[in-house]
């Protein structure tokens, strides 16, 4: 943190000299204010914090409203016209949020996104094949050599028999088959850093369980992933590393495993607490009381104190900072210590 | 009384030949819970609209307490009332523009029988508090309760009318995950206070193996395996059943 930080290179890639060790993506202190439908300012970030390294899969996990698809949002600079964002996205070591970044560089070439709902985001007009290709095409590639590279991406984002179906329009394809292009779709300009928005959600389980198959593989070949979701399930699958959000706000980070195993933040344990073994049969959990906090009535100090069970003054008053409450464990809870070791 | 909804050979076929339901047969004993999972588009939810009376078969045959089971319209109103549904998404399940109270009280006007004889706005809170609700939600409307509180006002609804078996369509699947363990001990809690029978769908075998007696596995518009949860989520005799339990993911993290 701190220092001098340049903006991007032309061509999208970061610091001209990033120090070594330097993480692909780091999100410091990120702000985000949109007008709600009264033109009221809402913060809906508050001071997010992460890393991405390379070669890591972060999980980004939360309920609906407190922001993962906006921090999502900011790191490709595709928020809402009318967002104002605060702190530094730093990208190989140079800020995403300065002005003069060339976001036609960075999308797809450097970062590439996948969403929940891919019939949405693909053209309906418009081929698999085409659209797979765009970005190819765009670079000036020649035509037999975009059409072997479109068929070799859909191969590697296991659409079958890819030289007859790169002919086809996104409403031909099923729902798995069509995630399965929008993934050949990002990987097409060779990105390093994938965000991918929920991208099981709205999938059958069997077809769900093969496209994370499909996104573990793509980890294998070394792209750095951010994982959004709200099913504890999927990161666990994975994340390497897993950031909770609660409200707009970190509410704990660290290595998944660990986070998953023995949360440090009283919403982490809750969340875990909830999801129901598959292969034995385990008791209904203790429900947390009361609905989750939204960012535009975020309660004062720390945001989970309505739901608290450990809540006491010290969290109405006081907004909790993360703070490392065990080797590369974040948590924002006063109490961490606590919930660490019950 | 024996409340036991029977479901015989139930066969369903839409516009263009999609067969959803074939040869559907399934039994709901009194105060049990049978899960039904299968993957989308098997025919869980046709089944659930045929045993509400919203979805008319073309053959088989429903009954509950030895009574058959028509159209919504044709059953006679104690029928209508003992077979109450609980749907996925509580806002498009309730008009967003009437107040809760409304809510509750069309439910009486459509079913007299079961209207409280004294004091309904007593009733009422009562009834709000069995859900979890607090008695200053009666003036606000639908459109301005968040997808918990709007599924605790359907269900205090399905459960103003008295019924005895309540179809649950994916009841928790479009809720936050920590409003999700909510609503499942809800049930599980009125399950038991008001003696019900659940006939719930969902895609959760985890949720299956917590609260349900038995499980039908479907697929393509049929039971490929049925049986006790424990047995057929411990050792599942359909290639399906084992697919599904493959494909689940576990947090990996017991013990
Ligand atoms: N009104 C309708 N007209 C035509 N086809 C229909 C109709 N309703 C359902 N279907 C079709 O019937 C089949 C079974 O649908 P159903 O809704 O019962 O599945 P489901 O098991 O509930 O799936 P899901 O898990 O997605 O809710 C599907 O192929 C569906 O597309
Ligand atoms: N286009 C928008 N304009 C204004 N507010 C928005 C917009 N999109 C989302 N929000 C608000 O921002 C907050 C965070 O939303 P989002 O990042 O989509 O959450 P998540 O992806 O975690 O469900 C929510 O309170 C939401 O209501
Ligand atoms: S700071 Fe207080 S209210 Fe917040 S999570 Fe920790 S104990 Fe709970
Ligand atoms: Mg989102
Ligand atoms: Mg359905």
């Amino acid at each position: 943190m701190g220092g001098r930080v340049t903006a991007q290179r032309p061509d999208g890639t970061g610091a001209v000299n990033p120090p070594p060790g330097t993480p692909l993506l780091q999100v410091e202190d990120l702000v985000i204010d949109l007008p709600d439908p009264q033109g009221d300012v809402v913060r809906v970030v508050d001071g997010v914090s992460f890393d991405v390294p390379a070669g890591t899969t972060v999980g980004l996990i939360g309920e609906s409203g407190s922001g993962k698809t906006m921090t999502a949002l900011a790191v490709i600079g595709l928020l809402p016209d009318r967002a104002a964002t605060g702190g530094r996205l730093l990208w190989r070591g140079a800020d995403l949020l300065r002005p003069e970044t060339d976001w036609r560089r960075v999308r797809g070439h450097q970062i590439s996104m996948i969403f929940q709902d891919p019939l949405a985001a693909l053209n309906p007009s418009l081929t698999i094949g085409r659209q797979v290709g765009e970005i190819l095409r765009r670079a000036g590639r020649p035509r037999a050599e975009v059409r072997r590279a479109v068929i070799d991406l859909l191969d590697r984002a296991g659409v079958p028999d890819p030289e007859r179906r790169m002919g086809d329009y996104p409403y031909e394809f099923s729902g798995g088959l069509r995630q399965r292009a929008m993934i050949a779709l990002a990987l097409a300009g060779n990105p390093a850093l994938l965000l991918a928005d929920e991208p099981t959600t709205a999938l059958d389980v069997t077809v769900q369980a093969r496209i994370l198959r499909l996104l573990r593989s793509i980890q294998q070949e070394g792209l750095s992933m951010l994982l959004v979701s709200h099913d504890l399930r999927v990161i666990a699958h994975v994340a390497d590393q897993v950031v909770v959000m609660y409200a707009g706000r970190v509410a704990e980070r660290g290595p998944a495993a660990e986070v998953l195993r023995r949360p440090a933040h009283p919403y982490t344990r809750a969340l875990v607490a909830s999801v129901p073994a598959v292969r034995t049969r385990t008791a209904l959990a203790d429900p947390l009381p009361g609905t989750p906090a939204t960012p535009a009535h975020r309660p004062s100090g720390c945001a989970f104190h309505p739901r608290c069970p450990l809540a006491r003054d010290r969290c109405r008053a006081e907004v909790p900072p993360a703070r490392e409450v065990a080797p590369g464990r974040w948590s924002a809870c006063h109490f961490a210590e606590e919930v660490l070791t019950p | 009384m024996n409340d036991t909804l029977e479901v015989t050979d139930l066969r369903v076929t839409f516009r263009g030949g999609l067969v959803a339901a074939d040869g559907v047969s399934l039994r709901v004993a009194p105060e049990e819970t049978l899960a039904v999972v299968g993957e989308s588009g098997s025919g869980k939810t046709t089944v659930a609209r045929c045993v509400v009376g919203l979805q008319r078969p073309d053959s088989g045959t429903l009954t509950f307490d030895g009574q058959p089971l028509g159209p919504v319209g044709r059953r006679p109103p104690e029928l209508q009332r003992a077979i109450q549904m609980v749907f996925q998404d509580p806002r498009s399940s309730l008009n967003p523009r009437m107040p809760v109270a409304d809510l509750i009280g069309e439910a009486w006007r459509t079913h007299p029988a079961a209207a409280p004889p004294g004091d309904r706005t007593e009733a009422l809170h009562r009834l709000l508090a069995d859900v979890g609700l607090d008695a200053d939600v009666t003036g606000r409307r639908a459109g301005d309760l968040s997808g918990g509180q709007c599924q605790r006002v359907s269900i205090a609804r399905a459960l103003a009318v008295g019924p005895r078996l309540l179809v649950c369509d994916e009841a928790v699947s479009a809720l936050d995950v920590s409003v999700q363990a909510q609503i499942l001990r809800l049930l599980v809690d009125l399950r038991r206070t008001h003696r019900l029978a659940l006939l719930f769908i969902t895609h959760d075998l985890g949720v299956v193996h917590q609260i349900a007696d038995r499980v039908a596995v479907m697929r393509g518009g049929a039971v490929v395996e049925e049986g006790p949860a424990g047995e057929v989520l411990g050792a599942p005799r359909h290639e399906y059943t084992q697919a599904l339990l493959d494909a689940a993911l576990d947090l990996g993290v017991d013990e």
